[in-house]
């Protein structure tokens, strides 16, 4: 299946959108009428076809936009991408779990030839061919996490495992919903957990931090999280929170259907062979509200949903100022019919 | 399978290293290669000794570069309840087994300055693996091999030829024995320990290391044991509605899976915590043999790993 990929923008005129094949298989988060945290943690497995699980790795229509958007982000901020030395290993642990991923589930668009140590990688979409020695960092243009993820959608953090505990020892990120490698790099995982409010009470990271030191090569896992962001915006970084952070404040209950965005990441983890390692893909999907009620499924339940949050999940979100507005909107789509059990479209 | 993904294999070759360590190399029947894995991971093999299936841990020694093999070694134990033995009488060339993916409860530290190895006996097979991948990354590093004799050190050629004067030899009836106070003092900030061997060995080197004012968590060990069988008891599997007999060469956990229950596991050795158990009640004591649990948790009566404990008395209730 050939991917007809769109030319978009994710700043300044923000001209992305959801084709409504797009819409359809958007990875909406909500089973219930209702959230609260959970440690929703499942297999990693192939979900059904065309949606978001259908393969390890999603390549979608926005993958060419997203990867310029991201050579923009590291020309204004090298820093977005940075690896501790000892990551190596797991760098390259990523360039095969990437390459094997694309190459098998999206032949016509990427291309792996391997013979021992010496592969060759086609990329058609950015028109790319590399010939290089896999472990020689000297053939590569890039560090090798940096050369294949400026070539795959998502962010991507390398956990070190030691003395029973995970280490963010390495990554890129330019898709983030308002964190900072750069300031979280080094740290452990209940470190770089820190800020999150209420979870640290009911233990979710405790059990979730054994789980994953468990976590088994071939065994992949996934959970969707979510929050929402003003404007198609993929780079909400603390460090360019003078530049979004003011869009919060430009939403109108006429604007407020175009300019609301649901963020989902759908978040995976995989065991990694020759380090241990574990790496952590945070991959962003967004969609407007406009968009959303056209599932009128989704309308309903986000409506009750974004409605009956707990004030300090809004105030973490950073939902608070364009919460109410955004309720009155979608109050509209909410005819209070009952709804399907299940993420997806009825 | 609550063990992970399994990977069928057939023997391609078995090797009798010493009078008792054989060394077994194993390929895939799919023909696609082996995974990489981590110096110090181990795999779980899989037996079935008619009808009754025994499945043990094993580190391994290494891979073929294409991925067209893995090796493990085999000490056999007199008293086991039957994985070595099977291991060493039944298993040939040609035969089929399954093993599970590699799992690594021994990780290299990588941000360890320099690594100290220390093996006893056939504890060398995850240390091999780890000398290995310290060579090829041009880490510093030191192995210290402890044996019975000569005769007995299954890997020191092997590992003589790869890493020449890094390696010492300690011969039990030569009265050498690895001492702390020789290899610790003088060794850079930064340094790591990984001992894997005997129990005693493992005790005396960790204590040794934090008498000399190692960081506890400069200090790494391994020690996986190998489930012992133990007098017969009954298990009742209170979810599952299931009595089932626990047989004097079965572990606890091998007697639930031939009641067709599918428990979780990783390392079958008591280490690892991923079969962690919530005992309803017991008629008799609970025999903890695990390294996970803590021992006010073992006082409790509460949980058991049942991958190596078993009860010392008549029936136990398990949730499960």
């Amino acid at each position: 299946m050939t991917i007809q990929f769109k030319s978009e923008t994710f700043r300044d005129d923000f001209t992305f959108s959801n084709s409504p094949e797009a819409i359809r298989r958007f990875p909406f988060p909500f089973d219930k009428d209702e959230y609260m945290y959970a440690v929703n943690i499942e297999q990693h497995m192939p979900g059904p076809i065309k949606s978001p699980y259908e393969f390890p790795i999603d390549i979608d229509e926005h993958y060419v936009a997203e990867m310029r958007d991201r050579a923009l982000v590291l020309k204004e901020d090298p820093l977005r991408c940075q690896s501790l030395p000892h990551m190596l290993t797991a760098e390259w642990d990523l360039v095969e779990l990437l390459m094997e991923s694309m190459a098998k589930n999206y032949p016509e668009h990427f291309e792996l030839t391997r013979e021992g140590d010496a592969w060759h990688w086609i990329n058609r979409p950015l028109g790319i061919d590399q010939k290089f020695t896999f472990g020689d960092t000297s053939t590569l243009p890039y560090p090798p996490m940096e050369y294949i993820t400026r070539q795959c959608q998502g962010d991507f953090c390398l956990c070190d495992q030691r003395n029973d505990d995970l280490w963010m020892d390495a990554g890129i990120v330019t898709t983030q919903a308002d964190w900072s490698l750069d300031f979280d790099v080094g740290m452990s995982f209940k470190e770089w957990h820190g800020p999150v409010p209420l979870a640290h009470d009911i233990g979710v990271f405790d059990r979730a931090l054994k789980f994953l030191l468990n976590l088994q090569q071939g065994r992949p896992v996934r959970r969707l999280n979510w929050t929402m962001t003003i404007n198609p915006r993929l780079d909400t970084s603390p460090e360019n929170y003078h530049k979004w952070g003011i869009d919060r404040t430009t939403v109108t209950p006429e604007n407020v259907g175009n300019k609301v965005h649901l963020r989902v990441e759908l978040q995976a983890l995989w065991r990694l062979p020759r380090s241990n390692a574990i790496v952590f893909s945070i991959r962003a999907y967004l969609i407007k509200m406009e968009e959303l009620v056209t599932i009128p499924k989704w309308g309903r339940r986000f409506h009750r949903v974004l409605r009956d949050l707990r004030p300090e999940l809004a105030d973490y979100k950073g939902l608070t100022r364009f919460r109410q507005m955004t309720v009155d909107y979608l109050a509209k789509h909410d005819d209070g019919a009952p709804t399907s059990p299940g993420f997806f479209p009825d | 399978m609550s063990g992970g993904v399994e990977i069928p294999v057939r023997v391609v070759d078995v090797e009798q290293a010493t009078e008792t360590v054989k060394r077994f190399r194993l390929a895939p029947l799919s023909g696609e290669a082996l995974p990489p894995f981590s110096a110090g991971a181990h795999v779980v093999v899989t037996m079935d000794d008619h009808g009754r299936r025994i499945r043990n841990p094993y580190s391994l020694i290494d891979r073929a570069e294409d991925g067209s093999s893995y090796r493990i070694g085999v000490l056999r134990v007199p008293n086991s309840r039957g994985g070595s033995k099977f291991m060493h009488e039944n298993v040939k060339a040609g035969d089929r087994l399954v093993i599970t993916m590699p799992v690594n409860l021994f990780p290299i530290v990588r941000t360890g300055r320099k690594h100290l190895l220390v093996a006893g006996g056939i504890g060398v097979t995850p240390i091999y693996a780890m000398a290995n991948e310290l060579k090829r990354r041009s880490a510093p590093y030191e192995i210290h091999y402890a044996m019975r004799n000569e005769a007995s050190g299954a890997f020191i050629d092997e590992l003589r030829a790869a890493h020449g004067d890094k390696l010492k030899l300690y011969r039990d009836d030569m009265q050498e024995f690895v001492s702390v106070s020789e290899i610790l003092p003088n060794q850079p900030l930064g340094t790591h320990l990984y001992v894997c061997g005997p129990e005693g060995m493992i005790e005396a080197i960790l204590k040794g290391g934090r008498e000399a004012g190692w960081p506890e968590e400069n200090l790494h060990c391994e020690r996986f044991l190998a489930p012992t069988g133990g007098e017969p008891f009954s298990v009742v599997l209170q979810r599952a509605g299931i009595t089932a007999e626990v047989r004097s060469d079965q572990s606890l956990l091998e007697a639930i899976e031939e009641a067709g229950v599918d428990a979780p596991f990783l390392c079958r050795g008591g280490a690892c915590g991923q079969c962690e158990t919530t005992v309803v009640s017991c008629d008799g004591e609970l025999d903890h043999k695990d390294h996970y649990l803590t021992e006010e948790e073992h006082a409790s009566g509460k949980k058991i790993m049942i991958c190596v404990s078993r009860l010392k008395g008549r029936e136990l209730v398990l949730d499960l």
